[in-house]
């Protein structure tokens, strides 16, 4: 974990960009890997079982979301729950009914479940880091990636459901009409046909492919990052600082997790006692200091702090991307529709 | 391993500067359409973030590629 040297700092990245694999070993058989080199030594037949569950356990939890709303939607006035539910579904009608211009009952459901499905996927990147895989580690899960769409797998598969959507509806609508398009397209003249197939085949799979791999980029990104302010959070707490050296005799070099769980809920305590008004802003900054001085958590509320401030913006991009993913989706769909 | 480290720095650069000279059109054009009419501005704003988004994308996957070479790739040539 912590990072003084290269090596330690590069093993530790590389453990969490990877997946669980289980997969057919050459040699071992069927059977999880044990590090990347195995993991790529299974070849094609291997699953990523960490994307998967977590994907398909986050799907199951949107319907399951989205059938308790539907179940008590009534002609009356909403509350809580259900008015948010409602936001969600009217403003998905909303931007299909402004980018879609064909006739389909399925784009509108498409659309949210797209929406809500890559927006779960990607706020599981909210949750820290290394939380999860530290928990899966003392259940004995040595690798563990909790965000769907870090692995490219995933946001790929779900750009070639888009792509052969496209391709159904385009030859469906259009029949003919999308060999015309594929073919003379650019240059209406039967000379220019290969020039044409050419430029449309390019054009038609840069789509799903950019598709994919925007969402995945900016998830990797963000991840990456996360990752890096951990690192330096953890080289921070095992270096300490004012307490550093009482701190290093008492726990030795690995200070446990239980202590700073203890000293990460003393100072959330502190704070709520701020809240509730039992004590003052000043006093409340005092204690919270002292208490960090003494664990020699001050890197490590500096690292907490970028975290925060990197997860905040976070918010901003894992929305984003959710919602560039289904208007994308809506605008290709809606290019498949139009018969020219 | 130190071309390995420039060749990030580039990536990261011109990512950032492309992006950049996108970013600034695009809010200065924003600004333009909304001052002309404002009633457009909510329309155009969805519109602005939607083209942020893909603006955005494509520096920020050079800058996770730069951060794998930097921390991943870079020490395990160099050592």
């Amino acid at each position: 974990m912590a990072g003084e040297n290269p090596a330690s700092t590069t093993e530790y990245i590389q453990h969490h960009l990877q997946n669980l694999v289980y997969g057919n070993h050459p040699e071992n058989g069927w059977g999880f890997a044990h590090g990347a080199q195995e993991a790529a030594e299974m070849g094609f037949m291997a699953f990523h079982v960490d994307s998967l569950a977590w994907s398909l356990g986050l799907g199951l939890i949107f319907c399951w979301m989205f059938r308790s709303a539907a179940k008590r939607a009534t002609t009356g006035v909403p509350s809580g729950f259900l008015n948010f539910i409602e936001l969600i579904v009217e403003f998905i009608d909303g931007s299909v009914k402004d980018s879609f211009h064909g006739v389909n009952k399925m784009v509108a459901p498409l659309a949210l479940t797209i929406f809500v499905w890559v927006f779960l996927m990607n706020l599981m990147d909210l949750i820290p880091v290394d939380l999860i895989p530290y928990l899966m580690a003392k259940a004995g899960v040595g690798y563990q990636k909790i965000v769907p769409s870090t692995d490219p797998n995933i946001t790929m598969g779900m750009a070639l459901g888009v792509f052969i959507l496209m391709l159904y509806y385009s030859i469906k609508i259009k029949g003919t009409g999308f060999i015309k398009e594929l073919t003379m397209h650019p240059f209406n003249h039967w000379a220019f046909i290969p020039v044409n197939l050419f430029m449309e085949t390019v054009g038609l799979l840069a789509k799903p492919f950019s598709l994919g791999l925007r969402l995945f980029g900016n998830m990797y990104a963000g991840e990456m990052i996360f990752i890096l302010i951990a690192m330096m959070f953890a080289a921070g707490a095992g270096g300490g600082i004012a307490a550093g050296g009482i701190h290093a005799q008492i726990f030795g070099e690995h200070t446990s997790f239980l202590f700073w769980l203890a000293v990460f809920a003393l100072v959330c305590g502190v704070c709520w006692l701020n809240l509730k008004g039992k004590i003052s802003t000043g006093k409340t900054v005092l204690i919270a200091a002292i208490i960090m001085t003494l664990s020699g958590g001050v890197f490590a509320f500096a690292g907490g702090l970028m975290q925060w401030g990197w997860a905040v913006f976070h918010i901003l991009v894992i929305t984003l991307q959710a919602f560039i993913f289904m208007v994308l989706t809506i605008v290709y769909l809606s290019m498949a529709h139009e018969d020219h | 391993m130190e071309l390995v480290i420039i060749a990030a720095a580039i990536m990261l650069g011109l990512g950032a500067l492309g992006a950049a000279v996108g970013m600034g059109l695009l809010g200065g054009k924003l600004i333009e359409g909304t001052a002309r009419q404002p009633e457009l501005g909510p329309m155009l704003q969805g519109k602005m973030f939607l083209l942020a988004g893909l603006i955005d994308a494509v520096p920020i996957i050079g800058v996770g590629i730069a951060m794998y070479l930097i921390f991943v790739v870079a020490p395990s040539v160099g050592a």
